[in-house]
């Protein structure tokens, strides 16, 4: 499925927008792991919780659960809040 | 893995060059010089944009360069390189605690310290992050665990407050100090949680808190209520460790285990409050201050505007203010617990920079005072070394 990555992460992916598998955000984001070693951590912690001013999107609605099934028309968004100075 | 290149053409180091290593808010930079440290040729930036925390040259093999990074946003990584920062290379493992069941525990903002293991140790490092945590790699600063009981153990994590205990930007574990003598012997410094000792490789540690002052109507003896600033071994001594602490600058000769507050000899006017502190490199009594207002809300910047540095030589029983060549009103700044450092050269090169992006030096042991840069972002760290002669590059 189409994955939209955010600037602050293109170091990692060269691109804005990557192909990912998985039937999970969970799987989906240790599959772009998998592709560009590093990236899962700057988005969630060691705690599996997605980080400060990180959102995901399935379909352009805001999802917080890791657990969120997919399916491969579905497109996911990394967004990153670009506040403060 | 987030690789950059800021490739220029190949330099070539000459023997007894310095390099500094500033780190900022906003990116990384490196001045070059040679011993004269007359002129300087400034490199950067390094990760523009980024939160960079410390940059450290290894001092075991004048070459290698770990960077702690982070943004505003994503989650902190440590990055790698091997020449001079012309290519660097992430960390496959960052420092990160432990999972605990329920995604509650802690999780690493960033990490704030990294300090080189022991000379016997090549290739291994400290890190210590906020919130407070302990780490070690053992390959370079590619893969990093867990160290030691502190991150874990629940009389540790109670000594270490709750975020909202912490300072402004964190709690955080700062000051990794490694014995020259044993590997296994180091001591720590929590902001907030106190100084602790561990003789053991890091299975145990014990407070290190006799003769220290907590802000007034506190329990001394809690852990919690210590807030050091900064720990500076003396490279000449390492029994003898200077600290800039919340409650003033103190003296801990070993095997003694009580703090001597020698900043009570300071001029009343300026106080004794501040956060870096520096030793110096080859005489046990001298070290270096900047201290700053402290006063009511804490302002955090040179008091009256007029900033200085203050240096003993006797070991605290008094202070000079070493004041040549800095500004001498309207000058807000301050420097922060990392922003002050010492070269090993003769006479000791002395530098640090200033919340307001300066970075200034002294060739004469604090005498004089000159600016090397203007308008970098606020500099966070800075930190001295000579770089391994040969290429600057691959």
């Amino acid at each position: 499925m189409n994955v939209r990555i955010p600037t602050p992460l293109h170091s990692y992916t060269g691109t804005g927008q990557v192909q990912a598998r998985g039937d999970t955000l969970a799987a989906v984001l240790a599959d772009l792991d998998h592709q560009f070693p590093g990236i899962r951590f700057r988005i969630v912690d060691e705690q599996n919780r997605t980080r400060r001013h990180m959102r995901l999107f399935v379909n352009q609605r805001a999802v917080f659960d890791l657990s969120h099934p997919l399916q491969d028309s579905d497109e996911v968004a990394i967004v990153q809040a670009l506040s403060g100075g | 893995m987030a690789d950059t290149d800021n490739s220029d053409a190949a330099r070539t180091a000459p023997r007894d060059t310095v390099v500094l290593q500033i780190a900022t808010r906003k990116g990384a930079w490196l001045f070059h010089s040679d011993r004269d440290r007359a002129s300087w040729q400034a490199d950067g930036p390094h990760f523009l944009g980024h939160i960079i925390h410390e940059l450290v040259l290894d001092p075991r093999d004048g070459r290698t360069l770990l960077a702690a990074a982070s943004t505003g946003h994503l989650g902190p990584t440590i990055f790698r390189s091997t020449d001079f920062g012309q290519s660097w290379q992430e960390a496959g493992k960052p420092p990160a605690f432990a999972p605990e069941a329920g995604g509650t525990g802690r999780a690493v903002d960033h990490t704030f310290c990294l300090t080189p293991c022991h000379d016997n140790e090549p290739g291994a490092w400290y890190a210590g992050t906020s919130p407070q945590g302990l780490f070690r790699s053992d390959d370079g600063g590619a893969t990093w665990a867990p160290f030691s009981c502190i991150n874990d153990d629940p009389r540790y994590r109670a000594w270490m407050g709750t975020a909202q205990d912490g300072t402004p930007d964190g709690p955080k574990l700062h000051s990794i100090l490694v014995d020259p003598g044993n590997p296994a012997h180091l001591y720590c410094g929590m902001s907030g949680g106190g100084v602790h000792e561990t003789t053991d490789g890091g299975r145990t540690f014990a407070p290190l808190i006799q003769g220290l002052g907590v802000v007034p109507g506190f329990d001394r003896e809690d852990p919690t209520f210590h807030d050091p600033h900064a720990l500076a071994m003396c490279p000449s001594n390492p029994d003898r460790i200077y600290q800039q602490n919340h409650c003033g600058i103190y003296r801990l000769d070993r095997p003694g285990d009580r703090w001597v507050h020698i900043g009570e000899s300071m001029p009343k006017a300026v106080g004794d409050i501040g956060f870096p502190i520096v030793a110096h490199p080859r005489d046990q009594d001298t070290a270096w201050v900047v201290p700053m207002d402290g006063t009511d809300v804490w302002p955090r910047t040179s008091p009256g505007g007029r900033p200085a540095v203050y240096r003993t030589r006797d070991g605290g029983e008094s202070w000079q203010r070493q004041d040549g060549g800095l500004p001498r009103e309207q000058a807000w700044w301050t420097v922060k617990r990392q922003g002050m450092c010492a070269d090993a050269l003769d006479p000791v090169g002395l530098y640090f920079g200033t919340t307001s992006g300066e970075l200034w030096m002294s060739r004469d042991e604090g005498e004089s005072w000159a600016c090397i840069a203007r308008h970098l972002p606020e500099i966070y760290a800075v930190r001295a070394g000579q770089p391994a002669p040969g290429p600057l590059g691959p």
